[in-house]
């Protein structure tokens, strides 16, 4: 039994086209997808925009129903739990947004954005001991703790992006869904929030599940790769096995797209 | 940013915290940089707080002839001119102007803030709900609001007063019931877009319950609108009782308002102009500062939109 189990995930969107709507579409969003996720494991979803892979994360979030299929959480079948179940259980699944400028509560310092988080794992937590919490969390993601009583729009789109990170990781979650967490950000700091994911992964022993649209970034975090295409999952692999020796056409085609700097000789 | 190394060594708990801006206090910095809307401020500020306070002059010897009774006639002192007695004059009745403005002013300004304050408590929740719920909850709670849009304002208000008598608290409910509709169609907007930012995503995923996401996360993002909302609702609500008492069916005497103030000038405008001019200019004043004030807020909180 897996960690994290996808089965024949499905999500169809209808559309209503036409005068008053009277044609419907079907949109196949994410089609007959089955992944698994071990313990403590970096899978990688790389795909073009419009493939499915946000649908995909708000389908493993419980923020979308799905059309058909079941996401199992350590052997529990999330759709089958009554809502407030999911609520509570929600603690144990946190994500990690593409858009550091809209992912946060304009209105709430940092330390509110998350000793609020911090109080879901532990509600008896307030005080000295919740700003312990929140001092040691904002170091864990290399904020400096004196910071905390700063508001999101005094932050930097990197230190943003490690606050939505520390907020993920406020609850104390066992997997993390980063949906393109570096797209929006600098080069220079894209490595920076890489290294501190694939760190916090290690240390905190995580599972996460890295979505991007570049298959380099996901090749530099990704124990193993699923690429997407047009909702379903068309090559699945060992990350480096993937990157160097693709089978599919489609997954080749990506590769491509990859900017390469290319060393001449001064011969 | 420093480095990690220099991160880990620094308290967990800092000795001091830099403290940040918020957007609201960001707002106000940039609002007191607006001149006229600070002047209007002032203004209203003043006036207010004389409707407010000076009422209890009476207790205070010496400050006591400045405002007298309002109601007190001196019938040998009729129709005088501004004088040291009487700062604004006296009407056909040797009542005090200025007094018989300040007092006024008081309800004018109590039924406009109150029943605004009452309006936009309901229309803010209201909205809120309706635009985090959407689907069915939302069609059914906004088709109420339409059925209330296309009510006759007027004749609501002469069939309640005809069904309950004349009574002040009749004016906030017909006013709040009239006014809170807008908030709620503005809020509703506003949480509708908000609602789509993936930080009500992140909060649904942490698992907080509707109501925290409603009045925590939600609500205090549309404070920008609502404020500067509020500041043209309050004249325009003034405005409404000001008719009202103007056509008989607001404040009664002995009570008065700007409103029933005005109408009474208006009726001994040829023989006594001072009874029409100083209640309206102080009405006009008030409803002149509330609506610039609302729109230097405007451009306080939406810099982006602003003129200049």
């Amino acid at each position: 039994m897996s960690f994290l189990e996808i089965d024949h995930l499905t999500k169809h969107f209808r559309v209503h086209k036409g005068l008053f709507g009277a044609e419907e579409e079907t949109v196949k969003a994410v089609e007959d997808v089955t992944l698994s996720l071990e313990k403590g494991e970096i899978l990688g979803l790389v795909g073009e925009s419009g493939c499915g892979k946000t649908t995909l994360s708000r389908l493993i979030m419980q923020l979308l129903p799905p059309t058909s299929g079941s996401v199992v959480l350590q052997g529990e079948r999330l759709a089958a739990l009554p809502p407030e179940e999911i609520r509570m259980r929600r603690i144990d699944f946190q994500m990690v947004f593409q858009d550091p400028y809209a992912s946060l509560n304009p209105r709430l310092t940092v330390f509110s954005t998350l000793a609020e988080a911090i109080r879901t794992r532990h509600p008896e937590s307030f005080g000295d001991n919740l700003a312990r919490r929140v001092g040691e969390l904002m170091r864990r993601v290399g904020l400096e703790p004196r910071y905390m009583k700063k508001y999101p729009h005094e932050f930097s789109g990197g230190q943003r992006q490690r606050i939505a990170i520390a907020r993920a990781l406020a609850t104390e979650p066992k997997l993390i869904i980063a949906d393109e967490p570096v797209s929006a950000l600098d080069v220079s700091i894209q490595s920076q929030i890489l290294n501190l994911l694939m760190n916090l992964s290690k240390d905190l022993d995580l599972t996460m599940l890295f979505i991007s649209h570049d298959l380099a970034v996901v090749h530099y975090v990704a124990d193993r790769i699923a690429v997407m295409y047009q909702g379903r999952i068309v090559e699945l692999g060992d990350a480096d096995e993937v990157f160097h020796h693709p089978k599919e056409a489609y997954t080749r085609q990506l590769l491509e797209a990859v900017p390469r700097i290319e060393y001449q000789n001064a011969s | 940013m420093s480095d990690a190394a220099s991160i880990d060594s620094m308290p967990v708990v800092p000795e001091k915290v830099e403290k940040g801006t918020s957007l609201t206090r960001d707002a106000w910095l940039r609002l007191q940089k607006n001149k006229l809307a600070m002047i209007c401020l002032w203004v209203f500020a003043a006036i207010a707080a004389l409707c407010f306070i000076g009422p209890y002059f009476k207790y205070i010897p010496g400050l006591r002839e400045v405002l007298p009774d309002p109601n007190a006639t001196h019938l040998s002192e009729r129709s005088q001119l501004p004088n040291a007695t009487y700062l604004l004059g006296s009407d056909h009745l040797g009542r005090d102007i200025f007094s018989r403005v300040v007092h006024g002013g008081r309800v004018s300004l109590m039924v406009g803030l109150l029943a605004t304050l009452v309006s936009i408590t309901i229309g803010v929740v209201y909205g809120a709900i309706s635009g985090y719920a959407s689907g069915r909850t939302d069609a059914v709670m906004m088709r109420i609001v339409d059925i209330l849009y296309s009510m006759p304002f007027m004749i609501m208000v002469i069939i309640l007063t005809t069904m309950f008598g004349n009574q002040l608290w009749l004016l906030f409910v017909a006013i709040g019931a009239v006014e809170w509709v807008t908030m709620a169609r503005i809020v509703r907007g506003q949480i509708m877009s908000l609602k789509k930012q993936e930080f009500v995503e992140a909060a649904v995923s942490l698992g907080y319950s509707d109501a925290r996401i409603i009045f925590r996360h939600l609500i205090p993002n549309t404070i920008g609108p609502v404020i500067v909302y509020t500041t043209l609702t309050v004249p325009s609500v003034m405005l409404l009782e000001a008719v009202l008492s103007y056509l008989g069916l607001g404040v009664q005497p002995p009570d008065s308002s700007w409103g029933t103030l005005i109408k009474e000038g208006a009726d001994r405008m040829q023989s006594d102009p001072a009874l029409l001019v100083f209640p309206a200019i102080f009405f006009s004043a008030t409803l002149f500062c509330l609506n610039f004030l609302g729109d230097g807020l405007r451009d306080a909180f939406d810099p982006k939109s602003s003129k200049d």
